[in-house]
């Protein structure tokens, strides 16, 4: 990893430490934060490790031994964890699209006008985050099943859609909010309807936002445990968080396949988070704080 | 842009409600009513919010009313209505009113289930935010590194949760596990991390703060480059120590941020489903057993599924978490805080 040079460093604290540090407290400090990381890291780090070794290792403490890809072949050649991931990809990818598309409207109404029942609607996303699954998870079960959705990606992106589209619209909001308002204006003297400024020109401005939206929407559904669960049986419907309890629970403990499959799922998502994080925070308490 | 306020529409709705009864008699031309000129002003935001409107009316506004139904039946999975290949039996469970909240209230477990729940929530909020906060002041030195530290500190955040419980459990097994292997080279015995009922506690909680710092860390973190610098300039022209411009500088400047982080961390705490049911299921016991997961267990892994009683606890999760969130913004509102 690149350590950023202080002098070249544009997003630097305000200046904070201007007398020296005593070399007692700046070990200290290091040795906090080595231990900090280490404990951060070192799961993932181990998972990634035994992934690597032969399955009749995988519980060996050596770090490095006899190095194979064979739990990635056995995975994908004996497993149906691409079924789970095509699954997990349709499901979380249908959420993220619908809950996105009509989020993004919302937010934007919720951040420009004053109108009645703005109030009532804003309270409304915030205090559907607070619903548990267990207070929805009964009747939908029970919609799900009169509809013969069950065990259909359909009936996963409709409950999806419960958890994300509250939230999305929460932080669109949030993103709308830091688009400045003369930017409408300019729009209205030229002549845009309402629905036209918010098309043609804040949309396009609000991109980073719409982007790191869907990435979390993407995230949550991708990482949702307690409805597909109950909603997806039999192996070919599974998602990933379905898929993966497969190998710790029916046949005792399987850490081959399951460290595999740990990696192939965490590893794109852990890139594009890193990437995306900085303005995830800013998109949430933006929305957060502002309410 | 388009703003118009209220307020113009409500005084004057009074008045039109007479105009309009009025002008049926004489036959003027009519002035617009109430709901129109609302929709001829409002229209736009009406129909931008329609969707989202329609989503959490459809499947959540009504789930949620067929929820707290259920929860005044005795619904279960022998009543409920069902398909059995052609024939439908049709639903024969009856209202009962309050009886499931009275079970629950006067019973022992959803009080003892609630207890652990407060005490998991609160241990872990406390000690997630502690600890975000030591990392967040310490990150947002001048020191070396500090990118590279950021990165590695926020890694478990970016792992997908049910991932990260797996990775845990998979350190966690008492026989083979790493850690009791670590502890054995130590020659220290083994600890039955999950299944002992002590130990299984702090191994959830441990897992939980694990996944849960990254975040409050990074929160903390953007607050912290909120606060000016010449505060703590002055303050230290003035000789305040580190610990007094902490607690007189950093804590006030963190609050607007320090009390979303509390209430957002507190309620999914409150909620989180994956970390307790993937790494131990509730067990050993029901020992770990939180609300929402015993609610789940009752509904979908018991047989015959108790709906009723899964879909009671869940409505006093609901009501509880909003009895919460209440009190926090009035306490916070009395402090002078606009939320």
């Amino acid at each position: 990893m690149v350590t950023t040079i202080p002098t070249t460093r544009h997003s630097a604290p305000k200046v904070r430490m201007r007398g020296e540090r005593s070399p007692l407290a700046s070990t200290a400090l290091h040795l906090t934060l080595v231990v900090a990381s280490v404990i951060a890291v070192f799961p993932v780090l181990w998972v990634l490790l035994t992934s690597l070794k032969p399955a009749e290792l995988a519980t060996t403490t050596d770090f490095f031994k006899e190095t194979t890809f064979k739990n990635y072949t056995n995975l994908i050649q004996n497993t149906k964890f691409l079924t789970w991931f095509g699954n997990s990809l349709i499901v979380a990818g249908l959420t993220t699209l619908i809950g996105v598309i009509i989020s993004a409207s919302t937010g934007y109404a919720v951040s420009r006008f004053r109108f009645p029942g703005k109030r009532g609607l804003m309270w409304t996303l915030l205090i559907t985050q607070m619903f548990p699954v267990a207070v929805l998870i009964v009747p939908i079960y029970n919609i799900m099943a009169s509809m013969g959705l069950l065990n259909q990606p359909a009936g996963l992106v409709i409950t999806y859609l419960t958890i994300s589209v509250p939230f999305c619209a929460w932080m669109m909001k949030g993103f709308f909010d830091t688009i400045p308002r003369e930017i409408d204006e300019s729009g209205q003297v030229d002549g845009l309807t309402p629905f036209g400024t918010f098309w043609r020109l804040i949309l396009p401005l609000a991109k980073p936002g719409l982007a790191v939206t869907a990435f979390y929407s993407f995230i949550t559904a991708w990482g949702e445990v307690a409805y597909a669960s109950a909603f997806m049986v039999g192996e070919d419907n599974l998602t990933l968080a379905g898929g993966l309890q497969l190998f710790v629970n029916r046949y005792g403990a399987q850490w081959g396949p399951m460290t595999a499959a740990s990696v192939l799922i965490a590893i794109p998502a852990a890139l594009v988070f890193l990437f995306a994080q900085k303005h995830l925070v800013t998109g949430m308490s933006a929305g957060a704080v502002k309410g | 842009m388009a703003v118009h306020t209220s307020q113009s529409v409500a005084k004057a709705a009074g008045d039109d409600i007479v105009a309009r009864g009025r002008s049926r008699g004489t036959g003027n031309p009519q002035p617009p009513s109430r709901l129109r000129r609302a929709l001829s002003t409002h229209w736009y935001a009406w129909t931008m919010v329609a969707p989202v409107v329609i989503v959490i009316g459809v499947i959540i506004g009504y789930p949620l009313v067929r929820g707290i139904y259920l929860s005044l039946t005795d619904a279960n999975e022998r009543n409920v209505a069902r398909s059995i290949g052609v024939n439908h039996i049709p639903a024969t469970y009856k209202f009962v009113g309050l009886d499931n909240y009275a079970d629950a209230l006067t019973g022992d477990q959803f009080l003892g289930t609630l207890g652990w729940t407060l005490v998991w929530t609160v241990s872990c909020v406390a000690i997630t935010f502690s600890l975000g906060m030591a990392l967040a002041n310490i990150l947002n030195r001048r020191i070396a590194g500090r990118s590279a530290y950021r990165m590695a500190l926020i890694l478990p955040w970016a792992i997908p949760g049910f991932v990260s419980v797996f990775a845990w459990r998979f350190l966690y097994n008492e026989d083979r596990g790493l850690l009791n292997k670590i502890l054995s080279g130590a020659g220290i015995d083994g600890i039955p991390w999950l299944n002992d009922p002590t130990w299984a506690k702090l191994s959830v909680i441990a897992v939980n703060v694990w996944l849960g710092v990254p975040f409050m860390m990074v929160a903390l973190l953007g607050g912290l480059q909120s606060i000016p610098s010449e505060h703590y300039e002055a303050a230290e022209m003035d000789g305040a120590t580190a610990w007094q411009r902490f607690r007189h500088i950093t804590l006030p400047g963190l609050r607007p941020v320090s009390t979303t982080v509390i209430l957002l961390s507190t309620i999914w705490t409150f909620n989180m489903f994956p970390v307790i049911f993937l790494l131990t299921g509730g067990g050993p016991g029901d020992a770990t057993q939180i609300l929402v997961t015993q609610a789940y267990k009752f509904s979908f892994e018991i047989s015959p599924r108790d709906f009723a009683q899964s879909s009671t606890w869940g409505v006093l999760i609901l009501v509880l978490l909003l009895i919460f969130a209440a009190i926090y913004r009035r306490v916070l509102r009395t402090q002078g805080d606009d939320w």
